[in-house]
């Protein structure tokens, strides 16, 4: 019999109260009409108009979608063949440095991988820009969507692959056939890990952006080092609310999913 | 040949764009500075061959580490930002804790629900959960518009741009990290351990001193961990929140590449820094090798 005390309630509330408020407070304040931030001076959307006519953040925006964009798609291919290969490849040369190239930069400091890039690019000549940024968040992300789909490699039955080959597959259409379609909800939830953190990303994309491509997270800290102003807060509890959609229809859909696979495995049974 | 390619790409990737920058990394470390573009004269010259590599190391001087023991405000740095981290996960244990232990009792239909709010944050941007606490923590911000309407202060708290609004968002931005592993040990907790322990005549305190927070060890362990290393190179928060007099290790090597272009100095900062992580990173490694072993 579990207890569920007044203790443990009072640490739930104070505890999403503190996870939350800031938030909570964050969006209240992008609809006041006032200049002054902490002052309360009515409602307003005006922030919210100021915001859209403001070129230089929309441009930002676009370049971090972008980024974010192809940079994921390429760091969740590399980052399922890494996984593949550290978790079926077997024995080859350099195995320890190629796992420990895979752990390394979930660990490391951001500021020393943007460094190390950016001293990287100007060696080799290759001048800052969007290639770059989408260069250096492919490498970082790769790694946590390895992460990803690794886990869920580790945990499947390796017979099923077995059974397909015996049945006449090429390795490769097996992989396509029985292998992806197994693991497409860690190699999709990879996807979106890694796009959520090249959208987030600022320490990295400071180092290697160059004065032709800035991002938004650039954008906002530049703007918010001088103190709080309304229109971030306008931009903030925007990034809030298409976070907060996304997290949550994705969430419902898997729910569905995995109902409907329940509903099958009982037809299943019964049949 | 399949197998090749499917190693090769991802390999060859890390090796090109992790390994080799980190090599520079350590070459210029060791390379004279220079007003120049790129800031610094480069002391292994491989085009000169095998004579340039003898050059190199006959030539070779430590002169950028011997430069940080010379100027205090490095040791300094390194010195406050570890007294920092430490706060701060401790903090983010004494706040962590009670949550992940309520989580863990809760019931089990509400348990997916307060699961998604704990990650709910991880999916937003850290920039904006560092950017909420300025207006909150700011001398005319909303934290001591409360206290003073409350009457519980008469003068205004100075907080933001001290070493307490550094504490308060570090532990704001990783007490996911650090709830999350405790909650995964709790939940595996068989309950009926804590019954013996009561039969035999335990107090509720001393069955949790004595049972539970052994068993919880080892989400313990990982949430500290995860929550120490990356706080030890933060940059964001004590540039946002942080003072003039707030030493972060992260903050220095930024200012030190942006602001004194002084690419050397930076890059032996970050030598020195990724040396001093090596410990907690291994540690925290080997942690999880155990767990997995006790697992599995």
């Amino acid at each position: 019999m579990r207890r569920f005390s007044w203790f443990n309630a009072t640490s739930l509330t104070l505890g999403f109260a503190f996870l939350y408020l800031p938030m909570v407070i964050l969006i209240i304040y992008s609809f006041n009409e006032s200049k002054l931030v902490t002052v309360w001076g009515g409602f307003s959307t005006k922030w919210y108009g100021e915001l859209l006519g403001n070129e230089a953040f929309l441009d930002a925006a676009w370049v971090t979608i972008q980024v974010a964009v192809v940079s994921s798609t390429i760091a969740t291919v590399l980052g399922t063949m890494a996984a593949y290969v550290l978790v079926r490849g077997g024995r080859f040369l350099g195995r320890t440095l190629f796992s420990g190239m895979i752990y390394a930069p979930l660990v490391m400091p951001e500021v020393i991988t943007g460094l190390s890039l950016l001293l990287l690019f100007i060696g080799i000549g290759l001048d800052r820009g969007i290639v770059t940024i989408i260069l250096a968040h492919t490498t970082f992300s790769m790694c946590f969507v390895s992460v990803v789909v690794s886990s869920r490699l580790i945990s499947f039955d390796r017979s099923l692959e077995e059974a397909a080959l015996d049945l006449g597959c090429s390795p490769f259409s097996a992989f396509r056939l029985v292998t992806l379609p197994i693991i497409a909800p860690a190699v999709i939830s990879g996807w979106l890990l890694a796009f959520t953190l090249s959208l987030d990303d600022l320490v990295i994309a400071s180092f290697t952006a160059g004065p032709s491509a800035t991002t938004l997270p650039i954008k906002i800290f530049s703007a918010v080092r001088l103190g709080v102003s309304p229109e971030i807060n306008a931009l903030s509890t925007l990034m809030i609310a298409v976070v907060t959609i996304g997290v949550i229809s994705a969430s419902l859909i898997s729910k569905r999913q995995l109902m409907r696979q329940q509903a099958d495995e009982r037809e299943a049974e019964r049949a | 040949m399949r197998r090749l390619i499917l190693i090769a790409v991802p390999y060859a990737w890390l090796v090109a764009l992790f390994l080799v920058p980190f090599a520079i990394v350590f070459k210029i470390a060791l390379s004279d500075p220079a007003l120049a573009i790129p800031p610094y004269t480069p002391t292994l010259d491989l085009a000169a061959g095998w004579a340039g590599v003898r050059d190199f190391f006959t030539g070779l001087d430590f002169e950028n580490f011997t430069f940080l023991t010379t100027d205090d405000l490095y040791w300094k740095a390194y010195l406050s930002s570890l007294q920092i981290a430490l706060i701060s996960t401790v903090l983010a244990l004494a706040v962590g804790y009670p949550i992940a232990y309520a989580m863990a009792r809760a019931p089990d239909h509400w348990r997916p629900t307060l699961l998604m709010l704990v990650i709910l944050p991880f999916w937003t941007s850290f920039l904006i959960r560092v950017y909420s606490w300025m207006g909150i923590l700011s001398t005319e911000g909303y934290l001591n518009q409360l206290l003073l309407g409350m009457g519980v202060i008469s003068e205004p708290l100075t907080i933001l741009n001290t070493n307490t609004a550094v504490y308060i968002g570090i532990v704001y931005t990783y007490l996911p990290f650090m709830i999350l592993p405790i909650y995964s040990a709790l939940e595996r907790m068989d309950d009926s351990l804590l019954e013996a322990a009561e039969d035999l005549g335990c107090s509720r305190f001393t069955a949790f001193w004595l049972v539970t927070i052994p068993l919880s060890k080892n989400g313990i362990i990982a949430g500290c961990f995860l929550v120490f290393i990356p706080a030890l190179g933060e940059f964001v928060i004590p540039s946002l929140l942080g003072g003039s007099d707030t030493l972060m290790i992260g903050k220095i090597l930024w200012e030190e590449f942006f602001n004194n272009r002084d690419w050397p100095v930076a890059s032996a900062v970050a030598v020195i820094l990724l040396l001093i992580l090596i410990i907690p990173i291994v540690l925290f490694q080997r942690n999880e090798q155990k767990q997995r072993e006790m697992d599995g």
